[in-house]
This record gives structure tokens, sequence and C-alpha cells, in this order.
């Protein structure tokens, strides 16, 4: 066991440098944590997010892999079978999709293929969506493809401090966890104080409260559905905003609690609208939630298209903040 | 040879062979249900491999796996009442036939997409050599698994981080109908060890003597720091790819000149030239093997099937719409 430093109290805090001290953290309070993906080590991780810790684990604790995804995120799957606590980085979630085998084939099935006999405590992280102008290949979200598949678990953390403490806990548990990033809140700054308590690794969080309409977001676009209803607020429009931190499972007490103040609803989402987590949302609100819906519940997601290398294309297929306040107030007049 | 080791191989061939003998009668029978992967003419591979292994060493394998479950130690009568779906099965039935795990005995798992054995395997050997054990892994996979990208990431990154893997093909020169110079450019399997600086050599399958001192040979290799290693077993498989093909890809001629070189006969053959054992001892191990699968079939049709539908998805119970109580 390493030796453990006290984390001091900053006020603000990168996400990017948020990641990075749970992993220390983790690292240093467990000898079964280990690294491994393309350029975690000493290029310091594609996003920072591994910076330092090559030099100060070593590079068994801290590996930096060839480009061979299945095999690498495999790896983990078997290193976590016999004792291993591994934090797999594939380097963006574009590539996750080399690696679907290991984690749908495999992770998420041999707890149960194996009658409870084996655990697998694995944590995929993966930097995704729409960043600016990487084009169709580097420009995907990965929710709808992992969302339906028994024995996974996923979160999404849009600020530092869920970062710091989603990371921490999805290290600590038992289950394979797809970890999903964005990749244009790396940099972004928010509140950081280490020693709060965490809530519940798969709770929601209000961000704002509201009676109008309750908009419901995870990662970057729970950041947008903020400013949406901050801007909304000045013209008398009062937004609910829920970050659902985690979409599998799902907390569906905190949207139904909601949606019984503000009986309206709209999921916005970037991943595309066709079978998407937003799909899954609405479904359920619409069987459990029918009697507090004033009207059905709306869906802003991202385009069908391969995304766009053009930049006006681009934003134009995901939510914006216009577009956010846009079907709000066409929401609020239906 | 020891006697003891000889008597070993031999009834351990002996109760693979009655054992999936007894398998193929019982799905016929209608007991045992999905796809079932037989091992008859292959037992030499498992036999010897196994028993050249340590306690401690990890075993991971495809989904034609009961035979080295058994050589492992799984009780038989846990083995079959896994293909039969049952409770009593050793995976509680949950797995199957393609998926016998057994924690006790390190083995982790029959993995059933053509590939997986190998990423699972550089996993557990990266975990012990970060961690400095002696212990090694054993990979088996098919001729066929070598075309599967996994093969190529997984051996390239066994030997750069000097991963302590013995790498076991399993080469019985049909990837189900496709025959190995119509699926392989390169048919010697052993060859392609090169391509990763590894050590790598190919072993009569058929010869249970010599599979068990190969595998000695590259175990030792393996547990002395120096590397993984390729062995690659020439074998061939006497009935059809799985209880559902019809065999129809090759000649009965073909079958029968490879049943005449058939591990069980070869090695009898060999303890009556070395005078290991006389024939009463030969018949009381055949015997006692028949014994104790007919014991595993009433053992898994008395065994009641699994009732927890949502048993072991996720290390506590989840409730997929109550993420806050978590
Ligand atoms: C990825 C994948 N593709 C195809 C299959 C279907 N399949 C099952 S076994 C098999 C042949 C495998 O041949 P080989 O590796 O030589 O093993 P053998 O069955 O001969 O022991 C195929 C194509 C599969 N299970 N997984
Ligand atoms: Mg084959």
């Amino acid at each position: 066991m390493g030796h453990i430093e006290p984390v001091t109290p900053r006020p603000e805090l990168k996400m990017w440098e948020a990641l990075n001290l749970a992993l220390d953290r983790a690292m240093a309070e467990d000898d079964a944590v280990f690294i491994l993906g393309e350029d975690v080590g000493l290029y310091g991780g594609s996003y920072r997010v591994t910076q330092g810790l090559y030099a100060k684990y070593g590079e068994w604790r801290v590996r930096d892999a060839p480009i061979s995804e299945n095999s690498f995120t495999g790896l983990g799957v078997g290193a976590a079978l016999v004792g291993g606590r591994p934090v797999i980085e594939i380097m963006t979630v574009n590539f996750a999709y080399l690696a679907l085998d290991a984690i749908i084939n495999m992770a998420a099935k041999i707890r149960y293929m194996s009658g409870g006999q084996f655990r697998v405590p694995l944590v995929v992280r993966m930097p995704g969506g729409v960043a600016r102008q990487l084009a169709a290949q580097h420009s995907q979200r990965i929710e709808h493809a992992l969302l339906n598949v028994p024995g996974l678990r996923i979160v999404c953390p849009a600020t530092p401090q869920d970062a710091y403490w989603q990371l921490r806990q999805a290290i600590h548990e038992d289950d394979p966890i797809i970890f999903m990033e964005h990749e244009l809140l790396y940099f972004d700054s928010g509140p950081f104080d280490p020693g709060a308590a965490p809530p519940p690794l798969h709770s929601g969080r209000i961000l704002r409260d509201g009676k109008d309409v309750t908009l419901v977001a995870w990662s970057r676009m729970s950041r947008l559905a903020l400013t949406a209803a901050e801007e909304l607020g000045e013209e008398g429009i009062e937004a609910e905003v829920i970050d659902l931190r985690s979409l599998r499972p799902l907390d569906l007490p905190l949207l139904l609690e909601s949606l019984r103040r503000t009986h309206r609803v709209l999921v916005v989402e970037e991943d595309c609208l066709f079978g998407g987590a937003g799909a899954e949302i609405a479904a359920t609100l619409g069987e459990r939630g029918f009697y507090e819906l004033e009207t059905p519940v709306g869906r802003l997601a991202g385009a069908d298209v391969p995304t766009p290398y053009n930049d006006r294309l681009e934003a134009e297929s995901i939510p914006q903040v216009s577009t956010i306040k846009a079907r709000i107030r066409d929401l609020l007049k239906a | 040879m020891q006697r003891d080791l000889v008597k070993q191989l031999l009834y351990d061939m002996l109760l693979a062979r009655h054992f999936e003998q007894a398998a193929a009668e019982q799905y016929q029978q209608g007991r045992i249900g999905g796809f079932l992967h037989l091992y008859p003419g292959e037992e030499a591979v498992a036999v010897g491999s196994l028993r050249a292994a340590d306690p401690g060493d990890y075993v991971v394998t495809t989904y034609r796996e009961h035979v080295h479950a058994l050589v492992r130690g799984t009780p038989p009568e846990a083995v079959m009442a896994e293909l039969f779906g049952r409770s009593g099965g050793c995976c509680g039935g949950y797995g199957g036939s393609m998926h016998l795990f057994d924690a006790q005995r390190r083995f982790l798992g029959g993995y059933a997409i053509v590939g997986e054995t190998f990423p699972v395997a550089i996993g557990a050997a990266y975990w012990l050599a970060m961690n400095e054990e002696p212990d090694c892994v054993l990979c088996y996979f098919g001729d066929g698994a070598v075309n599967q990208g996994t093969f190529h990431e997984s051996l390239n990154m066994a030997a750069l981080w000097r991963l302590p893997v013995l790498f076991i093909c399993e080469n019985n020169h049909y990837q189900i109908g496709t025959e190995i110079h119509r699926h392989s450019a390169v048919v010697e399997v052993h060859k392609r060890a090169c391509a990763y600086a590894m050590e790598g050599r190919r072993v009569d399958g058929m010869d249970v003597l010599a599979v068990y001192k190969a595998t000695r040979e590259a175990l030792h290799h393996v547990r002395n720091g120096n590397g993984p290693y390729l062995l690659e077993c020439d074998t061939y498989r006497y009935r059809g790819h799985s209880m559902a093909d019809a065999d129809a890809y090759r000649s009965a001629m073909e079958v029968a000149e490879l049943k005449g070189r058939d591990p069980i006969s070869l090695l009898r053959k060999r303890i009556r030239e070395e005078g290991w054992l006389d024939s009463d001892e030969c018949a009381a191990l055949d015997a006692a093997a028949r014994r104790v699968v007919a014991d595993a079939v009433s053992f898994a049709e008395q065994s009641p099937p699994p009732e927890d539908l949502h048993a072991h998805v996720h290390a506590r119970p989840l409730d997929l719409y109550s993420g806050a109580a978590r």
C-alpha cells in the first residue's frame, strides 16, 4: 500500500484533474488497482487524466497498451477475475466499438454464467461525444449500444466533483462499470471538496429547482440544459434540471418526484434520437408517470446522421442551448 | 515414466471418453439442450497438458471443455449436472455445456465466442506477473481461433510484457466444416509464434505422453520468466463439430484413418509394451470410469433446476429503476 497523502481542499478543479486525483487516491489505497490503455503512461493520457501516475506507480500499474482494444479490455476482464481492480482507458468511445466483445460478451456475462463464482470489478473509462470538428468516426456516443446489456452499469459524470466521487465509487464496486466521460468537459472547472460525502453512485441530482418543466439530461447536455434553464428563468419560465449522473441503473424515483411537481418533461440527449436512452426514459415515464403528465414526454436528441465535419452542420446535429429553449417553449404551449 | 502417472493419464482419458459418450446419449434423449461440443479423439491434449500443470495454474478454455474441467478436478457429477442445466451443476445451471467455471480450481471458464480465451488468459497472467506470483495460465483454443484478431493482439501483449501464459492450440484441423488449409494461409500454427519472438513447437496431440512431456518443458520455460510459449497439439475429433453437425464435409475414410491413431489405444499399447500396468489393472480403471459416469448421470437427473432468474447478474441485487437507493 502506497503512502496516502491528504487531499488539500481546492475550491475549483478541472474535470481531468478531478479524475486524476481519483485515480491517484484509488491506486494509493489499493494495490489491486491498475491502469491500462493507449498512452496512459509515459505520455500522460490523451486528456491528461493519468498525468504523473506512471512516474509514481511504475509501468506495471500504469501500462501503455498497443492498439488492441478488444484484447486489452479483455485483459482487464481476465485480471478482474483473479483479484485485480483494473481501470481500462479506451482512448475514445469510438474505439470502444472494437472492444464490445470484451465488454458485452465477457465482462457483463461472466458473473452470471459462472453462477456467481466470479466477480468482475472492472472500470472501463471512455471519453466521447461530439467535440470540435472531429468528424463522423471521432464524434460518437455509445449509450445506445450498452444501455440494454444486462450485467453492465453505466455512469456519466458531468462535473469535476461527480467525476471524482463516481470514479472512486466505481473502482470500489465489484461489477463491470462503463465510465463515460465527455471530451468537451475535461477542461471545465467546477467546485471541488474532497471531504464532502458523496451521494450514491447511481443517484441523479437536481441542478436547479423549477415548477414548469423538468429537463432530464446527463453528461455535457446537463450543462447545456442548466444554461438553457437559467436563461429561460429570465423569461419567467421555471425549468427544473436533473443531471442523471447514471444511465444504468436509472434514478427513476427522482424523475417521478420531479414530474409530480412540473407535469412536463423534456429529455435532452446528445446521442441520436432513434433507439437511444431518451426512448427508455420517455417510455418508462409514460408507463409509470402517465397520470402526472400534462403532455407527452418530449425528446430533444442528436440528429440521426453520422456527425458531419462542417462546423455549422455539426452544431446543428446536436442539441444547443437555443434549441433546448425553443423546445421548452413549445412544450409549455402544448 | 512413473506408474502412477501413467495410470492417472489412462484413467483420465477413459473417463473423458465415457463421459462424452454419456453426454451424447443424454443429448439424444433430450436431457441436454443447446449446443454440445464433444471431445472424443482429442483426449490426449487436455489430459496430457493439464496433468503437467500445477494446481495453482489458471486454465482458460473454449466451449469444448468438459474434459478440461474433469481433469482439473471438477466433480464429474457437477459437470454433468451443468450440462443438464441443474442447480447441482458447477455453475448452478446458469452456464451450460459451453460455460463451465470452477473458481475453486482456478478454472476461469469456457468461452463460446471464438478467440476470447486469449484476452482472458493474458489478463490473469498480467495479474500474476504484476504480483510476481509463481503460477502460469494455460490458454486453450482451436485451429480456427488463430485467425481471430485477439490471437494476434494477445500474443503480442503476452510476449511484449513476458506474461506467464502457455498458449495451447488444439489443432483438430477443422473450423466446423472448413479444413485448416481452407482457413489458414499458414497451416503450421506453431510457426506463428515467431511473429511475436515467442517460442513455439508442435507435438503429436494423439500421444498423451508426448503432450505431457512437451507441456512440462513449455511450462518450465514460462515459469522461469522466459515469457509465453505456443504449443500446437496436432489432433483430430471423431464426432461432428457439435451434436448439430451432420459431418458431411469429410470422408468416412479420413475419420477411420485417424481413429487408427486413437490416443487411448496408443497409450494402452505403450503400457503393454513397457509393462507399466497389467490388463486387469487397465480393466479396473475402465470399470471405475464407467461407474463414475453412470453416477454422474444419475446425480444430474436428480438435481433440481435453478430457481432464481435474477441471481448473479450483479454483485448485489440491482433494481434498474431505483438508482438513488444505490
Ligand atoms: C466469434 C465467433 N465466430 C463464429 C462462431 C461460431 N463457431 C463456433 S465454433 C466455430 C469453429 C471453431 O473452430 P476451432 O477454433 O478450430 O475450434 P474447434 O471447434 O475445432 O475445437 C465457429 C465458427 C463463434 N462461436 N464465435
Ligand atoms: Mg478446430
